[in-house]
């Protein structure tokens, strides 16, 4: 999983059925010190995550198919969660 | 997913079985703000719908092989969705 922040939202009416009533985030890619690395993703938003919130994005196929409960859905990255802290001593 | 542009069209000759009749487009992956972001490549389309100047984000690898119907055709890149509308944060654009 990496830690992202939510950068933005793609609307889109012409997609994969998996899609539909799905929200579509942008994310930062941030390192461990909370640093946007410049990398992006968009991620299929699973936990209700919110304009500029700090996230945990799942990115893996199979873990999303398992989080969706649908072998066959073409999705990678989820939001798996919204993250309060981050402590690295 | 990864956003990119539709630049162009491509019709394969000789295909693969289960790649029939199914849109090949040239597609060039875009960076969050919209500018170019690597070289192009070829995207088989799913949504059957995406048109040369629009822009869609897609899926690699085995996520791209399961956006088309029967899954699991050889594919590596695919069109999930057309992009309407993008909304960037201030702070993170």
């Amino acid at each position: 999983m990496i830690l992202g922040r939510v950068a933005g939202r793609i609307y889109s009416t012409i997609h994969h059925s998996v899609v539909s009533g799905q929200k579509l985030l942008i994310i930062d890619k941030l390192n461990s010190a909370g640093e946007r690395t410049g990398g992006y993703l968009i991620a299929m938003d699973s936990v209700g995550a919110g304009p500029g919130e700090t996230v945990l994005v799942l990115d893996e196929g199979n873990g999303a198919r398992q989080i969706l409960e649908d072998k066959s859905a073409p999705v990678r990255s989820l939001v798996v969660g919204i993250v309060d802290g981050v402590h690295v001593p | 997913m990864f956003l990119g542009k539709v630049i162009g069209t491509l019709v394969p000759a000789i295909v693969y079985e289960g790649l029939e009749g199914v849109p090949m487009l040239w597609v060039q992956p875009l960076n969050k703000q919209g500018q170019d972001d690597g070289p192009p490549f070829v995207c088989a389309d799913g949504t059957r719908m995406a048109g040369p100047g629009e822009m869609i984000y897609w899926e690699a690898s085995r996520e791209a092989a399961l956006t088309l119907d029967p899954f699991f055709v050889p594919v590596d890149h695919a069109v999930v969705g057309i992009v309407d509308g993008m909304q960037l944060d201030e702070e993170g654009a």
